[in-house]
């Protein structure tokens, strides 16, 4: 925000209630997984398999030297397991890149979107413009050869060649390439609604443009390197998560490597084949297969909500944030005040008041003079009278000066006038003509004021009496539907919210409290911002905002996850690592949520892929052992059919288990907000216990069908 | 009394006595790591080795000094050994051989106390005092030490300081296990054990027989054997002796010693990281193996299916008359889930599923409740792989104690959890693979190869019992065991300090309802699995070779 006095003015409009109802389950999630995806991205799984691009994922590196260990000793020795084994094992890194590739996929197509809109651009660049000069010598340049600080003229009809800053002029703009919205946008020169993205194109007069990025590094091109996964980088936890798997994998691979004397001292030495195969079922192979896709899925699900993440770190902070700085306007209230109430005086009846301000209101065309009437008609039944309707009716419009509307109503002989307004205008008013404004008007107006609200008095005189004041409208700053949920629910997931608004302290407390919120910050400015987000970090909190104005930018830039608003500045968006393209500041608690998911998804399918294991010793170890040691027999629990049928399905199960979580992968495992125990009490009991369980049940299946297999019975 | 129920009142009389000490114990100890002040006599001895008792270490060079101080140890418990023949006191024994001689030396250092020689037929007194017995105080505290670094990461902020080690190391010896095994050598006195400065001594048996025993200043010994969970015993036979275990009684107090300290640390532990819900988790997850494995343990060993078993009432091999199956049993659960390793009776001769389980215990890395020191810093390391997995699934990026576990963390805790595992299996698939040095072992099939597989995990895990059986007084398993119970003790301790060096470095992170509980029931069972499945994967192969081939034929 700009400033407390601009707020109002500058805020975007609410796009849309405050998101979906709360308590909707599953509300975070991404598009289903078209099978013929599959199919498309199975080229780029299978150039994946380049040795020098598997080495940076290590468990699926290992799987990948298994595979030419198993190839190379089924040829030398073939056998219809060696190569069933060799074969499934291939399969495995197969499906891996797979996954990578369908969630990579995804951001390629919208991609190719938005490079469709970044045609050959000529531009119109101005060699030397003042301010105000009309004519400036003009020259046709490529797009590509403009620089920082270049100016360039752009009419009706033409492509702004690069971002940049209006600096004359005002414009309607399209910029649907981008937000996918098709609405035109208005963009002008100072102020906060400067900026112009290139690509964008220009529907109406003509603009003068300063541009502000080098050719390639635009928002265009920084976007479809973002959703293509090109400068991607593994976020701090998915490398923390990685060392722990590679860890794992060379535990076990010393567990195998050294598990052949042991055996050869056993009288059961064990082939090349069959230790592989130990080594590839045991090594988190589920994870390891999914853990890029996860990644460039969760970025993606942010895509999807038209939001840009300039870096996974961002998201993954999200998932951390502690206290959210909301903006009042937008956020939590629809940002307009609206009638709420009517408050009778003396004798007057409810109804009464109702109906003189929703007369006095019909010629008051601000939004707070329509609200009177929509409450008058939702609440009393009063149909809202078109001004013809009324015969002899001279109406009086609200201007800033008189600060009240209203009508003169000619009936029989006299004249009725009622006034609706200001209370210090209409008490004036009332005064002016023989009135009294008594201590009943004052104390409602006070507690009003008191409440956060702003009081409008209705009025009325007839010819021959003195005017009397029949009520007050209570104007307040109405809340949106189910904010107060959220806020809850976010305070259940440990996150502090904070307002922030320019109004004073009374209006904001108000507010605050009824919307839920744990704090506010009335009469703000930049700087308080700022020094909110340094002491919420000095106490080791991530804080994350949302901005639009240039003087946002320096506490966008503070903040852990700072949320630029598409309509906003350059700066804005420069300095924030998130843009969202709808400028919806509700949309912070999704990214949030979608931060929570990405990391949750993360560590449910470790746990699954840990768990796993045990299944697959139970289904490994006694085909292994059971010749020489026939008691380990006891410990063929699934009682698989054969030591050859046994190992292949475990090696199916790790293999198709891969596929079958792709879609869990790409969606994101379910989230509700809840708090932190009942969180990890029921991921615990589905990948947890259904890791234990599932494959006992996956590898018995899949025995019973193998088994028919000659060659592995 | 019933055998059964004077087992169960031991273990409870045992339990009781322990949740006793659990928090004055506890809280004095976080004291001593925690009080500015200084004993007089411990400012002269800073004074002698000219160290500065007020400044604190950055994490490296607390651990140069961890490493150094040990090197010196081992080089000079080495020569000690190897010029006995011409110290006093010797009782005439010769030089100790030069494998030897480097195997207990390390054994001693590194807190294992594995022991390849007979103590009462190669060591003289002043070995045994000098040398020996000052290594039971100091490799104690140094595990101690290495603990209080730890904690320090988590409660420190914004610091690359994690402690004085010569301090800890100090005031644990003086202000701890000195006096308390002042007091619990006198008990063990009074309650039989010996005390003196004999030479060998003929007795006449029940049977008729005569031997020759040496003395030797035994009880002062035990006590801090079983304190630091050190295990080295003053005669081959250990705790099995009735010179240093006399009756039930001592055998009683002598598992109370050795669980000691380590139950008590988590109590440090939450005291210092202000917190004591922390640590009763912990000490929840360290009790709930303890007693499993106790319960399973005497469960196997009182029903033991076999001819000799049946007609002595229980697997009864190897155990002393004076203690039988319950109290044997107690002594072997404590002793290899403690890093201690002395024994009151013969593993080898344990059931299959008996003496497998006392494998499975050192497996454990020695957690539950572990050595002194080595014990809670290696449950805190698996509490960080939990809270990382699980804090995960809260969705968050995980944090400890307010402690994020970022790539550095878990790099260290990863190596942690890497380097016992590799020493093991390495040391175990390499004897396997020498015919030569595999046929030391005592049995043949699957009972040998747990044999070996026990030696292994003993010696990286400085547990420092022995299967008995097999035959490690060869310069190949004198070699190749000391180099286990020197990776094994070291390279964790390098992890644990740069672990709490980069913890102590972070600005802590306040805990809000989306932080994962680490005080609740639920991570209790979410440890105790990681702990379960961590293990059980690692060395399922092994096991199913080794125990478990042989108990379910």
């Amino acid at each position: 925000m700009s400033s407390p006095s601009s707020l109002l003015e500058s805020a975007p409009q609410p796009a849309g209630p405050a998101g979906p109802e709360p308590g909707s389950a599953h509300r975070v999630s991404g598009g289903l997984l078209d099978p013929r995806q599959l199919v498309a991205s199975l080229p780029g799984a299978i150039r994946k398999l380049d040795p020098r691009v598997m080495v940076k994922n290590p468990v699926m590196f290992v799987v990948e030297v298994g595979s030419v260990l198993t190839t190379v000793s089924a040829v030398k020795d073939p056998s219809v397991f060696a190569w069933a084994i060799t074969a499934w094992l291939w399969l495995t890194v197969v499906f891996a890149n797979l996954a990578e590739a369908v969630a990579e996929g995804r951001g390629k197509a919208q991609a190719e979107t938005l490079r469709r809109t970044k045609t050959d651009t000529m531009a119109r660049r101005l060699a030397d413009w003042r301010p105000g000069q009309a004519s400036a010598q003009e020259e046709q340049v490529p797009a590509t050869a403009l620089r920082l600080g270049d100016l360039v003229v752009v009419e009706a009809g033409q492509i702004i060649p690069g971002d940049g800053d209006v600096v004359e002029g005002v414009a309607s703009v399209d910029e649907s390439a981008i937000t996918g919205e098709s609405a035109p946008v208005i963009r002008e020169s100072g102020g906060d609604r400067s900026a112009v993205t290139g690509g964008t194109r220009v529907l109406s007069d003509r603009i003068v443009v300063k541009i502000t990025s080098e050719p390639g590094k635009t928002f265009i091109d920084r976007m479809i390197a973002l959703v293509e996964g090109a400068a991607r980088q593994k976020t701090p936890n998915e490398i923390a998560l990685n060392i722990l798997l590679a860890s794992l994998t060379v535990v076990f691979l010393l567990a195998v490597v050294t598990l052949q004397p042991m055996a050869s001292y056993a009288g059961a030495p064990q082939t090349l084949v069959v230790l592989v195969a130990l080594v590839v079922a045991l090594i988190p192979t589920t994870i390891g297969a999914l853990l890029s896709a996860i990644g460039i899925a969760g970025m993606d699900r942010l895509v999807q909500r038209n939001v840009l993440a300039m870096s996974g770190r961002a998201v993954e902070a999200a998932g951390d944030v502690n206290t959210l700085l909301l903006d009042k306007t937008g956020t939590i209230t629809f940002g307009n005040r609206q009638a709420a109430e009517f408050l009778p005086t003396g004798e007057v009846t409810v109804a009464a008041l109702a109906d003189a301000a929703q007369l006095s209101s019909l010629a008051d065309e601000t939004p707070e003079g329509r609200s009177v009437v929509v409450l008058a008609k939702e609440k009393y039944g009063l149909r809202a009278r078109s001004q013809g309707e009324l015969a002899h009716a001279d109406w009086i419009e609200f201007t800033a000066q008189t600060r009240m509307s209203g009508v003169d109503l000619h009936e029989g002989g006299g004249v009725h006038r009622i006034r609706k307004g200001a209370a210090a205008a209409v008490a004036a008013w009332v005064r002016d003509n023989g009135g009294e404004t008594g201590g009943e008007l004052g104390a409602a107006v006070d507690r009003i004021s008191n409440l956060g609200g702003t009081p409008l008095v209705v009025a009325e005189h007839r010819d021959g009496s003195a005017a009397r004041v029949l009520g007050v409208i209570h104007l307040k700053d109405v809340v949106k539907h189910g904010i107060r949920e959220r806020f809850e629910e976010l305070r259940r997931m440990g996150i502090r919210t904070v307002m922030i608004t320019g109004d004073n302290p009374l209006t904001a407390k108000a507010i605050a409290e009824e919307a839920g919120v744990d704090d506010f910050l009335a009469e703000a400015t930049p700087e308080d911002k700022m020094a909110l987000i340094r002491k919420e970090q000095a106490d080791g909190k991530l804080v994350a905002m949302t901005g639009d104005g240039t003087n946002d930018a320096p506490a966008l830039a503070q903040a852990d996850v700072g949320v630029a608003m598409n309509t906003g500045t350059m700066a804005a968006k420069e300095a924030g690592n998130m843009v969202d393209l709808d400028s919806n500041p509700t949309k912070l608690i999704e990214i949030v949520e979608i931060g929570k998911q990405l990391l949750i998804t993360r560590g449910a399918l470790t746990t699954f892929s840990i768990a796993n294991d045990v299944a697959k010793y139970f289904a490994i170890i006694p085909a292994m052992f059971a010749a020489v040691y026939p008691g380990l027999d006891k410990l063929n629990i699934m009682r698989l059919h054969s030591p050859e049928s046994a190992i292949t399905s475990a090696i199916v199960f790790n293999a198709l288990i891969i596929v079958g979580l792709i879609p869990l992968a790409l969606r994101g495992v379910r989230y509700r907000p809840s708090s932190a125990s009942a969180l990890l009490r029921r991921n615990l009991w589905v990948y947890g216990l259904g890791g234990l369980i599932l494959p006992f049940a996956g590898i018995k299946l899949i025995d019973l069908v193998v088994q028919f297999i000659p060659g592995l019975h | 009394m019933s055998p059964t129920l004077a087992g169960v009142l031991q273990a409870s009389v045992l339990v009781g006595a322990l949740a006793a000490a659990y928090r004055p114990l506890g809280d004095y100890i976080a004291h001593l790591f925690t009080s500015p002040r200084h004993l007089r006599a411990e400012r002269g001895l800073y004074r002698l080795v000219g160290v500065d008792g007020d400044a604190d270490q950055r994490w490296p060079a607390y651990l140069r000094s961890v490493l150094a101080f040990s090197a010196v140890s081992v080089v000079f418990l080495y020569f000690f050994q190897r010029l006995q023949s011409h110290l006093l006191l010797s009782l005439g024994f010769p030089a100790v051989k030069p494998d030897m001689a480097f195997n207990t030396a390390v054994s001693f250092v590194t807190n294992t106390n594995w022991q390849s020689y007979s103590g009462e037929s190669t060591m003289g007194h002043l070995v045994q005092m000098a040398g020996l017995a000052v290594q039971n105080f100091v490799s104690a505290a140094v595990g101690i030490a290495i603990v209080a670094a730890l904690i320090r990461g988590f409660t420190r902020s914004r610091t690359d300081r994690v402690g004085n080690f010569w301090v800890d190391l100090t005031r644990v010896t003086v202000r701890l296990l000195l006096p308390l095994s002042v007091v619990f050598a006198l008990v063990l006195v009074a309650s039989g054990a010996i005390q003196n400065f004999h030479g060998l001594t003929d007795v006449h048996t029940l049977v008729g027989g005569s031997q020759s025993i040496t003395g030797g200043p035994v009880a002062s010994q035990e006590a801090i054997k079983e304190l630091g969970t050190n295990g080295g015993g003053f005669y081959n036979a250990n705790s099995a002796h009735p010179f240093e275990n006399p009756n039930p009684f001592s055998n009683w107090l002598e598992i109370f010693l050795l669980l000691l300290i380590p139950f008590a640390l988590p109590r440090t532990f939450g005291r210092m990281v202000g917190d004591n819900r922390q640590g009763y988790a912990i000490v929840s997850v360290m009790a709930l193996f303890w007693v499993a494995s106790v319960s399973l343990i005497t469960l196997f060993e009182a029903q033991h299916h076999g001819v000799a078993a049946q007609a002595a009432g229980a697997a009864m091999e190897g155990k002393e008359q004076r203690f039988g199956i319950a109290a044997s049993s107690l002594f072997a659960a404590s002793t290899t889930l403690t890093s201690t390793g002395a024994v009151n009776s013969f593993h080898d001769s344990y059931t299959p599923f008996g003496g497998g389980l006392t494998i499975f215990n050192m497996m454990l890395g020695e957690i539950a409740p572990g050595g002194v020191g080595s014990g809670l810093y290696g449950m805190l390391i698996l509490a960080v792989v939990a809270v990382f997995v699980a804090g995960l699934m809260v969705g968050r990026t995980p944090e400890y104690l307010g402690k994020k576990l970022g790539a550095r963390e878990m790099k260290f805790a990863s190596l942690y959890i890497l380097t016992t595992p590799a020493v093991v299996l390495v040391g175990t698939g390499v004897a396997m693979t020498l015919p030569g040095e595999r046929a030391n072992m005592l049995n043949t099939g699957p009972h040998g190869f747990s044999e070996v597989l026990y030696a292994f995990t003993s010696a990286a895990n400085n547990n420092g019992s022995a299967f008995a059986g097999i035959t490690v007084n060869t310069p190949w398993w004198n070699t190749a065991l000391g180099l286990a119970m020197l990776f094994g003790r070291f390279l964790p301790m390098i992890f644990v300090l740069a672990l709490a060096g980069s913890l102590a470095k972070q600005q802590p992170v306040p805990a809000t309802e989306g932080t994962l509980p680490t005080h609740k029931p639920l991570f209790v069972g979410l440890l105790s699995g990681v702990v379960l499945i961590v293990v059980g994967l690692t060395y399922f192969p092994a096991l199913a070779l080794g125990p478990l081939a042989e108990g379910l034929n």
